[in-house]
């Protein structure tokens, strides 16, 4: 696409995270010569978002510190960003979007990087609960560490054990709380790893202090003054002065389902999204769509997936911009992930679902030092590292590769961990 | 202030200044291309590899242990790879040279 193309088009983005900012500067520097709208209804300049239950929440610093651009480089990419300003509707026919306060811009790309919400399940008393929150925003995060040094009795009851769930543990137990993870499901991290690494969790959380209790259905809250009371199915009941909800999301897809853009659901209780094709394009030529709102094909898993990660967002952003200006992408990313938890770095790679084979590979020089490979008969699927970055990066060549592992030597702390050793011939 | 140089794949040259944060942030900032940091700078992704000109190996300092660990089986590594979010920008690297991997 040649410059003068592009010069008096209008490119606008609706959402300003990981997804939304990299695709504004992704567009220049695949040479979009004209506008670029960028707008968000947070009112905090753009920042990274999984330091937010990690580091940040334990540091003094304000979230200056940790925005993914500062102001000036907007200005210098002449990126037009538009803070705390919501937008209420796609008008598809006209190439415009309307904001709340009235006003319409007109686009000739448009860019969905909506992402998603936090899940508050509709339990008795949970809107009357005090110091209860979840962590999704800055906000959310300045303000779970605000009442947390107010507060004097510091019982914290997390409501969901993924890993927003557990990585709050770790920092709120870090500065000092009591704090009870109360998880659903038979054990924790259920819907995104397997029992091997849930166990290692649990007991990891468990030697920190923390107590974790699965099966807990939590059927209402209970509040009394400053002091909430968690009621699970079971009858039993855990005091709270603070209560952090990470119990899943909802994907912010209102936007494109009342503009008509096609949907992908997945089966069995996932949340889908905005289905989008290998370049990133939604069902209409002129909306593009990225990040956690979004659901693709997978051409490494042959399935439909939505991911919700840093990865996923930033890979999908540049694909975006590549496709409008004019190139021809294809996104294929191997999706990966990692969680900080105490001094434990997890590193994954690849999609684990159906796989029918787990091994362990386990260091021998360190503790606390292991790798959980995931396989469909010979075909691995996935790697979980813990403090093994070593595994992470060749599982990723693996996967790439679609490399054959002798599963043999894989499990033998004795055998060197290098390609030549674990490959097999 | 601390002048740096990076040499993009491209054989583009941009000098940037600094004086605080990682080397990976002054680059990101500055939009260099192949410098991504898309873990933020918890040594995570290796989305921000350089290769250090060699004489100024002395002012980065040598890869740490994660970060040889993510670095040791990258087909683009060598023995002057560092990760950029592991080094601190001060005046003490002043006039360094250093190559984007990717």
């Amino acid at each position: 696409m040649s410059n003068q193309i592009t010069n008096n088009q209008v490119c606008v983005i609706i959402g300003a995270s990981h997804a939304g900012v990299n695709c504004a500067f992704a567009l220049r520097k695949e040479g979009w010569e004209g506008r670029i709208l960028l707008f968000d209804a947070d009112s905090t300049l753009p920042y990274h978002r999984p330091p937010l239950s990690k580091t940040y929440l334990t540091s003094e610093d304000g979230i200056e510190k940790n925005v993914l651009k500062s102001a000036e480089s907007y200005v210098k990419s002449n990126i037009e960003l538009h803070l705390g300003t919501k937008v209420s509707s796609i008008n598809r026919t006209k190439n415009n979007i309307t904001l709340t306060d009235e006003k319409v811009q007109p686009y000739d790309k448009l860019i969905i990087a909506t992402g998603a919400r936090p899940l508050i399940p509709p339990i008795p008393g949970i809107s009357s609960a005090k110091h209860i929150f979840p962590m999704r925003t800055a906000m959310d995060a300045i303000n779970i560490r605000n009442t947390f040094h107010q507060i004097k009795e510091k019982r914290v009851a997390v409501i969901g054990g993924g890993y927003i769930g557990l990585e709050t543990a770790a920092s709120l137990k870090k500065l000092g709380a009591e704090v009870t993870i109360l998880e659903r499901e038979e054990r924790i991290l259920a819907r995104v790893t397997a029992p091997e690494m849930s166990d290692f969790f649990y007991g990891l959380h468990a030697q920190n202090g923390v107590k974790i209790f699965t099966k807990k259905n939590v059927i209402s809250i209970e509040t009394i003054l400053e002091q909430n009371k968690v009621i699970c199915e079971d009858g039993s009941t855990f005091l709270a002065d603070m209560i952090i909800v990470g119990v899943g999301i909802r994907v912010n897809q209102e936007l494109a389902m009342e503009a008509g853009l096609e949907i992908k659901n997945l089966p069995t209780g996932q949340a889908g999204g905005i289905k989008v094709n290998a370049a990133t394009q939604t069902s209409d030529k002129n909306i593009y769509a990225i990040g956690d709102c979004t659901c693709h094909h997978n051409l490494h898993y042959d399935s439909y997936v939505r991911l919700e990660s840093v990865q996923n967002a930033v890979d999908q952003a540049k694909i975006a911009a590549a496709a409008i200006c004019g190139k021809n992408p294809t996104y294929d990313s191997i999706p990966w992930f990692w969680s900080d938890q105490y001094d434990v770095k997890l590193q994954m790679v690849g999609l684990s679902n159906g796989y029918d084979e787990i091994l362990t590979r386990m260091e021998k020089e360190k503790d606390n030092c292991f790798s959980i490979w995931y396989f469909k008969g010979e075909q691995l699927l996935a790697v979980d590292a813990i403090n093994f970055a070593k595994a992470y990066v060749l599982g990723t060549k693996f996967i790439k590769g679609g490399q054959k592992i002798n599963k043999l030597k894989l499990v033998d702390p004795t055998v060197e961990f290098k390609p030549a050793n674990l490959l097999a011939e | 202030m601390a002048k740096i140089t990076f040499i993009t794949k491209d054989d583009e040259t941009i000098i940037v200044e600094g004086n605080a944060g990682s080397l990976m942030e002054l680059a990101v900032e500055n939009n260099i291309k192949g410098i991504d940091g898309d873990c933020g700078g918890v040594c995570s992704c290796a989305t921000c590899h350089v290769h250090v000109e060699p004489q100024f190996m002395e002012k980065t300092g040598k890869a740490n242990e994660i970060e040889k660990d993510m670095l040791e089986f990258d087909d683009h590594a060598n023995e002057f790879s560092r990760l950029t979010c592991q080094i601190q920008v001060s005046e003490a690297l002043d006039g360094i040279i250093v190559k984007v991997a990717n």
